[in-house]
């Protein structure tokens, strides 16, 4: 972990590039190859798109990308089609994503600048333990967690979802933190201490400003991680009218007849779409964020 | 690892720019001493993550070590039953046996799988080349949506009967078949969903990539080594770290595996069982069938296998792994 964390940005300007371009069939190959892989790896997702716009009678007949006539229809269809329509469904996941996105800013980042910037009794021993949790599979945890969010009435409803995300548990996010706070210089802090500030005003007027990057990976990685985590929300939400995107989703599972195949694409592509958005608009830092300490997958 | 990232901890912050005055450089120090050494404030930053260590998982651990050994369906208290639940286990279910080689597959095919492609790739991409961003974005925007529900419904379809593998299958002249409904392939589509998702380690590797030593290249270069050579003696050596930092991840994220496996098999790890991963049969025996105790048995089973293999993966990794520094 270290060797990777250490090696700092990957968009550091890489020896690399000093080296020309490979020119002649050697580049020609290479194209290929990786176009290739490319298209074998996007081509289910276009798939999906394309069949989301046709008629059931077409979806498995015409396996060509454009459909014949393009059918809307899927979309009206799906967006009711489940029982509720997908409106809820969608905002039901709104308020899970962006509650666990505000407790994990937070929570995460109190913690990290502790682990940054402070001495203090077991410091390496909690360290330690925060990175342990990391590697701890969330199923040792589950029953407990589940008796007590049940004791406390919370089952059907968000908090489950939301609240131990306030309290930092997602370890992986209070490491990225920690890393990029410590390239923070420290004589900031000075300077701000020397001025008489707290140490809570140095985490809120200077810390928190100067690593907005990290808060925005935080955020990007906990929306979409939490906007998929389909285990969560199927063992919490159990009434209907409580359901997320993905579990609206698994509804379309139960219908065999065979003749919605066409909305459930419609919605399962519709469900795709804010991954797809975030990744388009914040790719690099992602690709980044990933890259510089690396995780989850 | 641990001990490397804490040392940093510590590492001593650069003396900021001493005033001439003596007695305010003194009072600096004291100042700069007491808040490094934080008092209680260090403790109330971590306040909240404390709350969840000890509530959300040191005592939740414990107590399903506790539950591991009762009879429990979370309606009526727990009763102590003894270590039946793991005899039960290991003597009388041949369902967990099921689950446990069915998932032992699919880790065993799909990690290796995943990380060969990975790295084959980011070798691939290591190199100036015109269109390496959306290459790269290509390759890894599987990762980010796998975990969706979406992409298992599309998979489902993808290699159903009437779905587009066999139409590909078709151009070779080859006949398909429901590769999801015969219980002897199911569980490869889970494996190639898995492997489709090659493009987080692929980015973790060209990270490590870039950061090799180029002297050590052209030395190999100048004394004619071969494009293999290079790979096998010079570029897999020096990204053993890496490798390692992504098989431990791998191994510890594919013994989870969950939602495609309840997706492909609308929930019942068929059929015949043969999509039912691990995580999915306790999902199955806890919140199902209400058999907490025996789903916490299950739960400490998996985490002790997971830390076996984390621990086995770094004690090995003092024979294979290369460190530099």
């Amino acid at each position: 972990m270290s060797a990777i964390t250490q090696a700092g940005s990957p968009l550091k300007k890489s020896p690399l590039r000093k080296l020309r371009e490979l020119t002649g069939p050697r580049r020609i190959l290479i194209h290929t190859l990786l176009i290739g892989v490319a298209l074998i790896m996007l081509y289910p997702l276009l798939w999906m798109l394309s069949s989301s716009f046709k008629p059931d009678t077409e979806i498995f007949t015409h396996p060509g990308l454009i459909p014949d006539k393009v059918y809307p229809q899927n979309y009206s269809e799906g967006w009711s089609g489940s029982g509720n329509s997908f409106s809820l469904y969608i905002t039901n996941s709104l308020i899970v994503t962006i509650g666990a996105v505000i407790g994990n800013v937070i929570s995460c980042s109190l913690a990290a600048y502790a682990f940054a910037r402070f001495e203090f009794r077991g410091k390496k021993i909690w360290f330690g333990l925060m990175l342990g949790t990391l590697m701890l599979p969330m199923q040792a945890t589950l029953i407990p967690q589940y008796t007590l969010f049940y004791n406390l009435t919370w089952i059907n409803t968000v908090l489950p979802l939301i609240v131990p995300k306030f309290l930092a548990v997602d370890a992986f996010f209070i490491f990225l933190m920690v890393q990029f706070i410590r390239s923070i210089p420290r004589e900031l802090d000075q300077a701000a201490m020397m001025d008489g500030a707290n140490p809570f005003q140095i985490y809120w007027k200077i810390i928190l400003p100067l690593m907005r990057p990290a808060l925005v990976t935080t955020t990007i990685f906990t929306f979409i991680w939490t906007y998929d985590d389909f285990f969560s929300q199927l063992v919490y939400l159990q009434q209907n009218n409580r359901f997320t995107v993905p579990l609206g989703l698994t509804l379309f599972l139960d219908q065999t007849s065979g003749s919605s195949y066409g909305p459930m694409f419609a919605m399962a592509t519709l469900a795709l779409l804010p991954t797809l958005i975030c990744f388009l608009i914040f790719q690099k830092r992602l690709v980044e964020g990933l890259a510089t300490s690396g995780m989850k997958g | 690892m641990t001990t490397a990232k804490t040392d940093e901890v510590v590492t001593e912050p650069t003396a900021p720019e001493a005033p001439s005055d003596q007695r305010e450089r003194d009072r600096m120090r004291r100042r700069a001493a007491r808040r490094r050494g934080g008092g209680w404030w260090p403790y109330l930053f971590l306040a909240p993550w404390f709350v969840g260590l000890f509530g959300l998982t040191i005592y939740p651990m414990l107590d399903s070590l506790y539950l591991s050994f009762t009879d429990f369906d979370l309606l009526s208290p727990a009763k102590w039953v003894g270590a039946q639940n793991y005899s039960r286990m290991f003597h009388d279910d041949p369902k967990f046996w099921g689950s446990v080689s069915v998932t032992t597959l699919y880790v065993v095919v799909s990690v290796p799988l995943k990380l060969a492609l990975a790295l084959a790739v980011a070798v691939l991409l290591n190199r100036p080349l015109r269109g390496l961003g959306f290459y790269r974005a290509a390759f890894y925007l599987p990762s980010l949506l796998g975990g969706a529900v979406a992409i298992a419904i599309m998979w489902r379809q993808l290699f159903g009967g009437d779905g587009l593998f066999n139409d590909f299958l078709g151009w070779f002249g080859i006949k398909g078949q429901d590769w999801i409904s015969n219980p002897d392939t199911s569980v490869y589509t889970l494996i190639l969903l898995a492997v489709w998702q090659f493009g987080t380690p692929m980015v973790i590797f060209l990270a490590g990539l870039k950061q090799l030593p180029q002297d050590v290249y052209e030395a190999a270069a100048i004394d004619g080594a071969g494009v293999l050579t290079r790979f096998f003696r010079i570029t897999l050596p020096l990204l053993t770290p890496i490798v390692f930092f992504n098989v431990v991840l791998q191994i510890i994220g594919a013994f989870q595996t969950f939602t495609p496996a309840y997706v492909v098999s609308n929930g019942t790890g068929g059929p015949l069982d043969s999509t039912m991963l691990y995580s999915l049969y306790l999902y199955k025996k806890g919140f199902t069938d209400l058999e907490m105790g025996y789903a916490s048995a299950l739960a400490w089973v998996l985490f002790l296998v997971i830390a076996v293999f984390t621990a086995i993966n770094f004690i090995a990794s003092r024979y294979w792994v290369h460190y530099d520094d």
